[in-house]
């Protein structure tokens, strides 16, 4: 055979560590393209100019001071699911489980509320449900830590069931606790007394969640980078066995990190019940758990970069909401351009790992 | 010439609307804003969706829809956001939306709220906060006559005796919203079918197609030869439709899935009470707390009765009942037609004051007959009466 060194039409190769403007440019042609194809589709699907489209997903986020609100009180509760991943997933733990460990929160915060609502003053309430909560949460995340750091058990899948438990225990104290009868929903908890509801500041409803949140970040960001704690997480992500040899107790780490993990989780469960909803649903969560997964790798695990990744999401998510009321299309349209450009921005990675060798023209005479 | 004409024409409107102008002010432009829990895939919400289109186009108003809210601060927000907008007419369609709606209602005096299935509006004191349902416990009871027809002709052609004349029912909850429907249902079955008894089962969910497929098999194994259901998927029927039991279902017609099964659905038809309460917003009127729609209003429809499955004659019995029920001469509860218990009721009290007290506090039986929907919009009749077993219990 006179073509056994005949080259593929294109190859793969790993890159060397891109210049910073580099990558961004590609991240930003990226979204250039993400852009173009989601105009094109929406006029072909839908008939609407995408410009206006485009125009009314803005509009969803930042069309009025209410509509600012609430995006910044969207982005502060998944930026609190996805911080609190974070410390797992830096471990190469894969938590799965923060939606039940949110929801298992909410549910401890929904319990003090309601159980000591009558007995207590207002204070100690708020002081139980914040005890109450992070315990919850860290608890759930500890059960499976613990299988994984003395039997090796996957994570993954002990987390991931742990959700479907948190749920069914969330439905079985809606009926439990319904109001009114017959309902099956809990409704407003304390609604007249509003025990146990966390204070407002000033006239911002949502002021107090963002604070903590942007606490919280700034606390994780400090912890993970310049805490012994955060450097024994970094080696027993790189390399157990490393971390063995350096003497870090890995069992040890593990269980700490996926506490800690499971406790900030709580907070946002504890911050959905307390201070946003006052009430608790099985879909209080709302996903949150699931998307902070993506957001944290977006963001490579970094707490600061998580706060433009969360705005991204929850952007898009508005945007999705904002696309149904104006356009009277379905959210599912809405939903389909987030999916396109999340395919961009992640399909962008591959771009600025991974260099892409064409074939030469004079290569196949080879 | 044409100019002057337009010219003096223009001049006579203008003088003719000032002088109208006190009369005109009193007129509000209306906007109006919906909140659903899904969107159009459901067929709860579907149901309500177009009631909105229709009503608002009817009209000729202007409105926005807010699809996937679910019941929580989602709904506050999104009731606040559609007040930015300038709606001043605000719609929600799911029971949990209630409290979400009421803290909109106490934050927006201004703008008129409205509540699909809620309960508090008639003790929360807002005079801008407003429940409403229907009295589809008649439509569910002219259901029962259709039923009740067809096992009349299956006991006549010898398929069945009087004594096997077993009816089931697959409920979602059961609660009153259910309890009233499956009761009102029976009746109108026993109201031309003495003999007839029922058995009902719940699935505990208000859609789960295979749990209320397994209740329609658990039904019909022990021996019943129609059913009907309170619950919102295809599970029942299509299980009715391979056994060859007839059937009649709620929320829409079914004759297109199951043509050889289906009799005839009930449904609320929501466009009405839109159109009223928008009406009212127009006109600067007060909206009442609490509204039943009603056969009179419209607000209680029947799908068109499926004639391969319905028996003979039974179009024309059910113009004949809904008559008797439209000029007052018959009440669907009328204590005269039942007992619980062994005994006929003469005082009932019923949890009409949703206080989250639990506490039933107004007797809801006057004139001989038990007063569904009167005292507030949304069921309260939770009764289980002789002739319906539970076989769940």
């Amino acid at each position: 055979m006179n073509n056994k060194t005949r080259t593929p039409l294109f190859h793969v190769s790993k890159r060397g560590l891109l210049p910073w403007y580099k990558a961004w440019a590609i991240r930003a042609a990226a979204l250039l393209l993400a852009l173009v194809a989601c105009g094109v589709i929406t006029s072909l699907v839908t008939g609407q100019n995408p410009i206006q489209v485009y125009a009314a997903i803005i509009n969803g986020s930042f069309g009025s001071p209410r509509k600012i609100w609430v995006l910044l009180q969207n982005i502060a509760m998944l930026l609190c699911v996805s911080l609190a991943v974070t410390p797992a997933f830096r471990m190469r733990c894969w938590n799965l489980g923060a939606e039940g460990q949110a929801l298992i929160g909410g549910l401890a915060a929904a319990a003090c509320m309601i159980l000591l609502g009558k007995t207590l003053p207002n204070w100690a309430v708020i002081a139980c449900m914040c005890v109450a909560s992070l315990a919850a949460g860290a608890l759930w995340a500890a059960i499976p830590a613990v299988f994984k750091a003395r039997w090796n058990t996957n994570e993954t899948l002990f987390t991931l069931m742990m959700n479907y438990v948190a749920t069914q225990l969330v439905a079985y104290y809606c009926v439990v606790w319904e109001s009114p009868k017959g309902s099956g929903t809990i409704g407003v908890i304390n609604p007249s007394t509003e025990i146990g509801w966390f204070p407002q500041i000033g006239s911002y409803k949502y002021l107090l969640n963002i604070l903590i949140v942007a606490i919280v970040c700034v606390a994780m960001y400090i912890y993970l980078n310049y805490s012994k704690h955060g450097y024994e997480i970094a080696v027993v992500g790189e390399s157990e066995r490393t971390a063995r040899y350096v003497g870090i107790k890995v069992d040890r780490v593990i269980i700490r990190t996926m506490l800690l993990s499971g406790a900030v989780c709580g907070l946002a469960g504890l911050l959905l019940v307390g201070s946003t909803n006052h009430t608790l649903t099985t879909t209080i969560v709302d996903g949150r758990g699931f998307t902070a997964v993506m957001v944290s790798w977006l963001a490579k695990f970094n707490p600061i970069w998580m706060i433009l990744t969360s705005f991204l999401i929850v952007f898009l998510g508005r945007g999705s909401g904002e696309i149904a009321t104006k356009f009277g299309l379905n959210r599912s349209f809405g939903d389909i351009l987030t999916g396109l450009i999340l395919f961009f921005i992640i399909g962008s990675e591959f771009f600025i790992n991974y260099q892409i060798h064409f074939r030469k023209s004079g290569g196949k005479e080879g | 010439m044409k100019k002057l004409i337009a010219l003096m024409l223009a001049v006579v409107m203008v003088v003719a609307l000032g002088a109208f102008a006190p009369a005109a002010s009193a007129e509000t432009t209306v906007k109006a804003g919906f909140i659903f829990l899904h969107d159009e895939n459901s067929t709860y919400d579907l149901n309500f969706i177009n009631a909105a289109k229709e009503a608002c186009e009817n009209l000729g108003v202007e409105y926005l829809l807010k699809t996937g809210i679910p019941e929580g601060q989602e709904c506050y927000d999104a009731a606040a956001e559609l007040v930015d907008e300038g709606c001043n007419f605000i719609f929600a369609d799911s029971f949990g939306h209630e409290p979400f709606l009421i803290q909109a209602a106490k934050e927006f005096p201004e703008v008129e709220f409205c509540h699909a299935t809620g309960t508090q509006a008639h003790t929360v004191g807002l005079a801008n906060y407003h429940n409403a349902f229907a009295s589809i416990y008649e439509g569910r009871f002219l259901g029962g006559v259709a039923a009740g027809l067809k096992l009349n002709e299956m006991i006549e052609s010898g398929a069945i005796t009087e004594d096997q004349a077993l009816v089931g029912y697959v409920g979602a909850f059961p609660y009153a919203e259910v309890v009233s429907g499956f009761t009102s249902f029976f009746l109108g079955v026993r109201y031309v079918c003495p003999s007839a008894t029922m058995q009902v089962t719940f699935t505990n969910s208000w859609y789960d197609p295979t749990l209320e497929k397994e209740g329609a098999i658990k039904l019909i194994s022990n021996g019943c030869v129609l059913l009907s259901e309170h619950a919102d998927s295809m599970g029942a029927p299509t299980e009715c439709e391979s056994n060859g039991i007839p059937f009649v279902f709620y929320n829409g017609s079914a004759a297109d899935a199951c043509p050889n099964t289906f009799i005839v659905a009930s449904r609320i038809n929501w466009a009405p009470y839109m159109e009223f309460a928008m009406t009212c917003v127009a006109n600067g009127e007060e909206i009442p707390a609490d509204w039943t729609g009603t056969i009179a209003t419209d607000s209680v429809l029947l799908t068109e009765v499926n004639e391969q499955a319905a028996a003979a004659g039974t179009v024309e019995k059910l113009e004949e009942v809904k008559a008797a029920l439209l000029d007052g001469s018959l009440k669907v509860f009328d204590t005269a037609t039942f007992t619980a218990n062994g005994e006929t009721l003469t005082e009932y009290l019923a949890d009409v004051d949703d206080m989250g007290d639990f506490v039933p506090e107004t007797n809801v039986i006057a004139d001989g007959y038990f007063h569904e929907s009167e005292y507030r919009s949304a069921p309260y009749f939770d009764l289980f009466i002789d002739g319906i077993t539970n076989i769940d219990a």
